[in-house]
């Protein structure tokens, strides 16, 4: 009789451990499989941009803002109609830059800082150019990359 | 059963007395120092932790400057559960070189050390040096400010070593100064060189515990001349003991990265000014402190070379400590060695303290 | 023995060495020479000071700028001999032309640097300092003053008296102090009230090098304070959108009526504070307050703008609070931040538009951003539930593998008792 209510013993002991060690390796294994499941965005997008602009939209001699990372960015097509993006934080104390059509350059509205077309600080307290950014056209979209 | 089945089919193959020896025959001593034994499973279970999600970031991790940071931000916030494998495997990274501590110490003042199991302390001391330089290889690889400023002051200190220094700094670094290409070398070096040499090693500190069983303290020795000494099964009364403690540092590591997930930070920015209160982790900070006390020149010396020297005669001692402590090789109580030992444990908690209390050093 | 021998007469040679004062090429001018070792210490002075000074460097040696025979060595009546064009000290009201000598003639400068500029002794001359120089006052600023004299260091040179950092302490030598002043009727307090400024703060504690310091609205060498009509486009050289915004606003014609500065009237001049929406609540301590009565439609005006400002402001606050927190907790706040930019942004483009006083402008600027920022504060908040998910997550499978180990504990007992520990 002892014998039996041991072994009874024994089996819920065994019982009880497999199924907790089964549902621990559940938990540990539903994690590793959505783990390795790719992510909706395919890689980190901080690196490059795709722009929701096709290049025909943009006119010479403008500028729009984008966001680039958690930052904002500056594309800007020049008069000649090149296309040049930079970081669109002004290099003196952070303000969003923008473009100046009438004077053909980018302006920082508060301490009236200067750029010229290639992001240089020409006039102004900014005391470095803007971050540039690498620009590619592929086909209708446009890309901005980092460096 | 099933099992046995295949397992005689492997017998009629492979000579699986070993393990067959190893599961019914090994016994573990019981005596009042036995709970010191549970540590060296305990860092080898964290370091199985840290292969594993040390892999799986491997999907997502990218080792260039450039990438490096914003993948790891990625990977905390567009994976899923990527958060959790990066957190448990930081936590797990802390929590290793704590048991190790706690291993090394307790072998030491149970001088375990002693005939015959000099090669397995030697085996163990060159482990911890590997697992030293994996902390600190993969604290930078996220590329944050912290990590690039660390591995800077970090490299420096090796390039004040003397004739072989400024090489090694070079080597180290890959270059002059910490670059992507440092980030690369330190990528190879923690994912591909340190597991090949952590294999070897650890496969031997291994084989050599299993061939020779748990050394038992000398006074525990003395006393069974009057009494056999009291033993368990390693399967599966010691094994189940230690499966207890591997799941309760499994719940440590699971709730650490819930309620206090692995900062990312900034982005490392090589051109700005260091950040105040810049600090290696933790387990290098008794060192950081203790150079920071020395004066910047001993004498006709260099402070800070001194300082190094100085570590390194330390590591050299705990390495060679078989070798000099005769009298424990002899069986016989061995105070000296003791006292030197609980002086360096001393010395390694009050310095640590000290770098996160004393004034200047927030 | 030998050996002995050789080092002995080694360290007899290197103390030997020593013991002889190898002649440097200092020492083979006879100004420097012999002033070096004169008792006097206002004549051995400028000897000390020449190794900091920028034309040593470029040069140029003391014959250069006092004439005289620098090769006459022990020889006082040589080398200060008149023939040889000895100059000595000039009197305090000849220092400018004295400096000129070189700093107005183009064709010499040009050797050292082709873009310097060599009209500042004119400019000199027409500042408050030249003209009462020329009247005889021997107290106002000459060259030597600002720059120092022996020990001229470089414009760009950081320790120079007129780095931008270090040049309001220049300026304030003499100005800041009421003795020294007390025959000339204007204020001492500048510099006391320059360093309240919001000016002050970014130049010393940001080392912004452009931000307005003396010289930036008074001019060096022309030094002349800004009339009364034209200090207003002294700031608008930075401030420039602001000032457009003033110039086409009702105030523009009020303020030149009454003969009042723009700016400066609300903002003062050199206690130039960081502006706060404060300034606008209409009180009776508010600068509005100078020319409009306490309770009346223009400065309730105010200070409706006032509100519109604060809740922007208080809402940018919210979002960035809520965000921080979850960014600490290990959530990824980029998108949002980016938002919040744009709300950031229109906050900064609102207050410069107070300057036009039109209130419907200012809410066409601050309402879509207040709808911005509770966006924010939405997601903000989203991202604490995705957090508390993690919490809960953690909890059930703290549970789970706690009933993992209340089932080892049995098992190790029941392995046990089985005769395992012997």
């Amino acid at each position: 009789m002892l014998e039996e209510r041991v072994d009874q013993g024994r089996r819920l002991v065994n019982m009880f451990l497999g199924t907790s060690l089964g549902a621990m390796f559940l938990s540990v294994f539903y994690p590793l499989v959505k783990y390795l499941i790719p992510p909706k965005l395919g890689e980190p997008t901080t690196i490059s941009v795709t722009v929701p602009w096709k290049p025909a939209e943009l006119k010479a001699n403008s500028g729009r803002i984008f966001r680039f990372g958690s930052r904002p960015g500056l594309l800007i097509k020049t008069p000649a109609g090149d296309l040049k993006a930079f970081s669109a934080i002004c290099t003196h104390l952070d303000c969003t830059v923008q473009y100046r059509e009438d004077r053909q350059a980018i302006w920082c509205a508060c301490h009236n800082g200067v750029y010229d077309l290639n992001g240089k600080n020409i006039s102004g307290p900014p005391p470095r150019p803007l971050d540039p950014l690498q620009v590619k056209v592929r086909g209708d979209q446009i890309v901005v990359m980092k460096g | 059963m099933r099992v046995n089945g295949i397992i005689g089919w492997i017998e009629e193959r492979i000579d699986l007395s070993g393990v067959k020896h190893l599961l019914q025959e090994k016994v573990v001593p019981v005596h009042h120092h036995t709970i010191w034994y549970y540590f060296g499973g305990m860092t080898l279970f964290l370091f199985v932790i840290q292969v594993v999600t040390g892999i799986l970031l491997t999907f997502y991790y990218r080792p260039s400057a450039e990438e490096a940071y914003e993948s790891v931000q990625f990977l905390m916030t567009e994976v899923q559960f990527g958060w959790l494998v990066r957190s448990i495997h930081s936590w797990s990274a802390n929590l290793m070189v704590a048991t190790m501590m706690i291993h090394l110490f307790s072998v030491y003042l149970t001088q375990a050390y002693r005939k015959p199991r000099e090669l397995t302390w030697v085996t163990g001391m060159l482990l911890f040096g590997i697992v030293l330089t994996f902390g600190f290889s993969g604290y930078l690889l996220p590329w944050n400010v912290l990590s690039y400023f660390a591995t800077k002051v970090g490299t420096n200190v090796a390039g004040v070593v003397p004739i072989v220094g400024r090489a090694l700094l070079r080597f180290l670094r890959g270059g002059d100064d910490v670059t992507g290409a440092t980030l690369s070398r330190f990528y190879g070096l923690h994912i591909a060189i340190l597991p090949l040499l952590t294999t070897l090693i650890l496969g031997l500190h291994l084989f050599l515990v299993q061939q020779q069983g748990m050394s038992v303290p000398p006074d525990v020795e003395r006393a069974s001349a009057q009494q056999p000494i009291r033993t368990m099964p390693f399967a599966p009364n010691f094994l189940l003991r230690d499966l207890f403690g591997w799941f309760v540092a499994l719940g440590v590591l699971a709730a650490l990265a819930a309620i206090y997930p692995w900062e990312l930070g900034q982005k490392a920015d090589p051109f700005a000014s260091a950040p105040a209160g810049i600090r290696p982790e933790w387990y290098f900070v008794f060192m950081f402190q203790t150079l920071k006390y020395i004066p910047a020149r001993v004498g006709p010396f260099d402070g800070e070379v001194l300082g190094v020297m100085g570590f390194g005669i330390g590591g050299l001692f705990l390495l060679l400590v078989p070798f000099l402590d005769k009298r424990a090789a002899r069986g016989e109580p061995s105070p000296l060695f003791r006292w030197i030992g609980i002086g360096i444990i001393l010395y390694i908690a009050v310095f640590t303290a000290l770098g996160y209390l004393a004034p200047g050093g927030k | 023995m030998r050996i002995v021998r050789q080092l002995s007469f080694g360290l007899f040679l290197l103390a030997a060495l020593c013991l002889f004062r190898v002649p440097t090429a200092a020492a083979m001018h006879a100004c420097i020479d012999c002033h070096k070792g004169l008792e006097e210490e206002r004549l051995s002075r400028p000897v000390k000071k020449i190794t900091d000074d920028y034309h040593m460097v470029k040069g140029l040696k003391c014959q250069d700028c006092h004439g005289g025979d620098h090769t006459a060595f022990d020889n006082k009546e040589a080398s200060h001999s008149r023939a040889k064009g000895f100059l000595g000290k000039p009197k305090r009201q000849d220092i400018p032309t004295f400096c000129g000598r070189c700093h107005s003639d183009p064709r010499y400068m040009r050797k050292f640097n082709p873009k310097i500029r060599t009209d500042q002794v004119k400019e000199y001359y027409s500042s408050v300092h030249g003209k009462k120089l020329r009247e005889g006052d021997k107290n106002v600023a000459v060259c030597i003053s600002c720059h120092d004299v022996h020990a001229i260091r470089a414009i760009k040179d950081e320790a120079a008296w007129t780095y931008p950092i270090k040049v309001a302490e220049t300026c304030t030598r003499c100005h800041a102090d009421a003795k020294y002043m007390k025959d000339y009727k204007i204020p001492t307090d500048q510099l006391k009230n320059y360093k309240k400024s919001i000016h002050y703060e970014v130049l010393t504690k940001k080392g912004d090098i452009s931000a307005p310091t003396c010289p930036s609205c008074h001019g060096n060498h022309g030094a002349t304070p800004p009339g009364v009509d034209s200090v207003a486009n002294v700031c608008s050289n930075c401030h420039a959108a602001t000032a457009e915004l003033f110039a086409k606003s009702a105030h523009e014609e009020a303020f030149s009526d009454l003969g009042q500065p723009a700016c400066v009237t609300c903002h003062g001049n050199h206690d130039v504070l960081k502006p706060s929406d404060e300034l606008l609540a209409g009180g009776k301590d508010t600068p509005c307050a100078n020319c409009h009565e306490v309770n009346s439609s223009e400065l309730k005006k105010a200070n409706e703008i006032r509100t519109h400002l604060q809740d922007l402001a208080k809402g940018i606050d919210r979002a960035e609070a809520i965000l921080t927190r979850a960014e600490h907790a290990g959530m990824e706040v980029g998108p949002p931040r980016f938002e919040l930019i744009e709300a950031k942004d229109a906050l900064i483009k609102a207050r410069a538009e107070t300057h036009l006083v039109k209130v419907k402008r200012i809410k066409t600027l601050t309402d879509p951003a207040v709808v911005i920022a509770e966006k924010t504060v939405k997601k903000g908040q989203e991202l604490m539930v995705q957090l508390q998910f993690r919490r809960k997550w953690l909890a059930a499978s703290l549970l789970g593998i706690g009933a993992v180990l209340v089932g080892l504990f049995f098992k190790i007992r029941e392995v046990d008792r089985r005769g395992g520990s012997g």
